[in-house]
């Protein structure tokens, strides 16, 4: 049967109906404890007790030949950030390296797993609740929809990276800090980092898991098909933030426009993903 | 304007039925058109040769409706009729196939929003979010309205709350709601925004009979603000006395459409009555009485069709006369039931329907 096209009258974007989907979304992950605690502890795993102990076993360490051995660390490291390592002992040398270099993944590892945890279940999320119902009938965009899901889904996982950066800076410049001549941390690569480089990647993930979300049939679906899509993207995030961080303040620069763009295409197609249909629960309306 | 009988409909041309296309013209309405934008000829709601189909299945057939404004339009259906499909095309939450479809005079696959924003809507599962209280959910819905946020929301919010008796629950979480708090929670919810069309896909699912008496109220009271509400169900005693306008659809098509009276009247024009006696031979002698239009009988109870119902005192009078003893004399009202069922009859469905777009 041949169907009757129509083209919507392109409404502009209500600003209200985005922030109003993103706020009751996260009030209701905050009334979920079930859903944050495990957010809470990968973010205090990743950002507190690993590089705590590393970097108090590393600093405390008294035996010559175990510091000579983490030296070699330093090694493995491009000559132009090994360059940039300050401090005159072995130890506080490694200790910099360790917590300029190689925590980099750190800081992507845990915003792309927690948004890829919020946002896999916030659109099929409605539709087995029920809720999708309601939202299709309001007088909410689909974008704006999407956009508000989007929102409430990277803001859990940037704000624990956020938060969880600050005490990670806290914990190296108190640790590491006086051995390399006073507090060094957060280093202008790692501002470049946090600010361009790892939101787009966060978008980037969003993007293809609130995809995944309006299409697959479940939860449980849409959980499992975001690992499998947000596990590369970890290791693509993972090598590229490595890379900006060695590579100087010009590689950031261009890792993060690339990763913007792409970001930007995927958000724009993501949009198109969602439907009221879906919202509904019936796969096959256009 | 009559489309083509298609097979399993109705007849257009069979006099016997009052068949889709009917004119609700002919309807009186109660109250005058008032909302924005809408000329009083215009009906708030109309569709026109509207299908829609869900890979094979057909969930819309040609579907025709005009929903008068200020009126309670029902339309009745077994499950898969596409009732759900309807409303649902309504708001623009799904875009019909083919068809035209006007609400408030505009096209809502095209202007979604403003359709949208003059309807509530409660679908048969109430659409609530468990983890927030009822307040938050009521909040929601204000702000996605464009009512915002303050002291004026919170004022309305009260008043819609207090008008459904669950003003006391609503700093509660709505998973702790009873079936009947979550329906008066989304009756609520759905009349925030002083909406001009409401929408109610079986708003009654899942209550016991004293809530959904408690409901219906409710709706009912709803038209007296000039409401206008299309009420969605397959439960023939709920549209019984609640509608002003009855659709009867089956298998996404309307079969019937008019107010119960006249649709009555329509199938049985004539005065029904049923007459007990002791004697059924005397009852047998009433089938060529004078105004008697038909006769039938089960043991000792008859029921006759007149042509006029001041025929009973003579029906009576004859009866004694032939020295039997009347034991009941009783008027017969059709319902909507009898109505349904009849309609279903004449119009050759009888099955069950299967598709929907819920369902699909």
């Amino acid at each position: 049967m041949a169907k009757t096209t129509v083209a919507p009258v392109r409404q502009p974007l209500v600003w209200m109906h985005i922030r109003t989907v993103a706020r009751t979304d996260l009030k209701q992950l905050a009334q979920a404890r079930d859903y944050w605690i495990p957010m809470v502890i990968l973010g205090v795993l990743f950002f507190v007790v690993v590089p705590a102990v590393l970097l108090l076993t590393i600093t405390q360490i008294s035996s010559v030949d175990a510091v000579a051995q983490l030296s070699q660390v330093l090694e493995i490291l491009p000559k132009s950030a090994a360059s940039q390592i300050p401090g005159d002992t072995g130890s506080g040398r490694a200790g910099y390296a360790l917590a300029v270099y190689l925590f980099a993944p750190v800081a992507v590892v845990v915003p792309i797993t927690i948004c890829t945890a919020v946002g896999a279940a916030t659109i099929v999320g409605e539709r087995e609740r029920g809720t999708g119902e309601f939202l299709a009938h309001s007088p909410a965009g689909i974008r704006e929809i999407f956009l508000g899901k989007l929102l409430a889904s990277l803001i859990p996982g940037y704000l624990t990276t956020v938060i969880g950066f600050g005490v990670y800076a806290l914990i190296v410049n108190t640790i590491v800090g006086p051995q390399v001549g006073g507090w060094f941390f957060p280093t202008k690569q790692w501002w470049v980092l946090m600010l361009w480089v790892v939101p787009p990647f966060l978008a980037l993930t969003l993007s293809l898991v609130l995809r995944l979300s309006a299409k697959v049939k479940s939860t449980a679906a849409a959980q499992q098909a975001s690992a499998l899509v947000s596990l590369p993207l970890i290791m693509v995030a993972y090598s590229q933030a490595t890379s900006s961080l060695y590579g100087g303040d010009e590689v950031s620069w261009y890792i993060g426009g690339i990763a913007w763009l792409l970001a930007t295409v995927a958000l724009w197609r993501g949009v198109r993903s969602v439907t009221r249909a879906r919202l509904l629960g019936v796969a096959d309306e256009q | 304007m009559l489309s083509a009988s298609r097979g399993g409909r109705a007849d257009p041309q069979d006099p016997s039925l009052c068949l889709r296309y009917f004119s609700v013209n002919a309807i009186t309405n109660t109250r005058p058109d008032t909302l924005a934008g809408v000329s009083p000829a215009e009906p708030v709601i109309r569709l026109e040769q509207v299908t829609k189909a869900f890979g094979p299945a057909m969930a819309l057939a040609d579907l025709n409706l005009r929903v008068p404004s200020g009126q309670i339009t029902v339309l009745l259906g077994p499950n898969g009729a596409g009732k759900t499909t309807a409303i649902r095309t309504i708001t623009g939450a799904f875009n019909p196939d083919s068809g035209v479809i006007r609400v408030f005079g505009v096209d809502p696959a095209l202007q979604g929003r403003e359709v949208r924003s003059r309807c509530g809507v409660v679908s048969a599962k109430p659409s609530l979010y468990d983890r927030l209280s009822g307040r938050d959910n009521l909040r929601y819905a204000a702000e996605l309205h464009g009512l915002g946020r303050g002291s004026g929301v919170d004022a309305r919010i009260a008043h819609c709350a207090g008008r459904f008796g669950i003003d006391d629950a609503l700093d509660n979480q709505v998973g702790g709601y009873s079936t009947g708090m979550k329906t008066r929670l989304a009756l609520a919810r759905s009349v925030l925004h002083q909406p001009e069309l409401l929408l109610y896909d079986e708003p009654t699912s899942g209550l016991d009979p004293e809530s959904s008496h408690a409901v219906l109220d409710l709706i009912r009271e709803m038209t007296d603000d000039g409401s206008t509400v299309v009420m969605c169900t397959h439960l023939l005693l709920e549209a019984e006395g609640l509608a002003d306008q009855v659709v009867i659809l089956q298998d996404g098509t309307d079969i019937i459409d008019g107010s119960p009276g006249v649709l009555t009247k329509r199938f049985w024009p004539e005065a029904m009555v049923r007459i007990s006696t002791d004697d059924p031979v005397a009852l047998d002698a009433l089938a060529r009485h004078e105004g008697v239009v038909s006769y039938e009988r089960a043991d000792r109870v008859a029921t006759l069709h007149l042509d006029r119902p001041d025929r009973v005192p003579d029906l009576v009078f004859a009866l004694t006369a032939a020295g039997a003893r009347v034991t009941r004399v009783e008027p017969h009202e059709p319902t909507l039931e009898d109505l349904y069922f009849a309609v279903r009859q004449a119009s050759g469905h009888t099955r069950l329907g299967a598709v929907d777009g819920s369902t699909v």
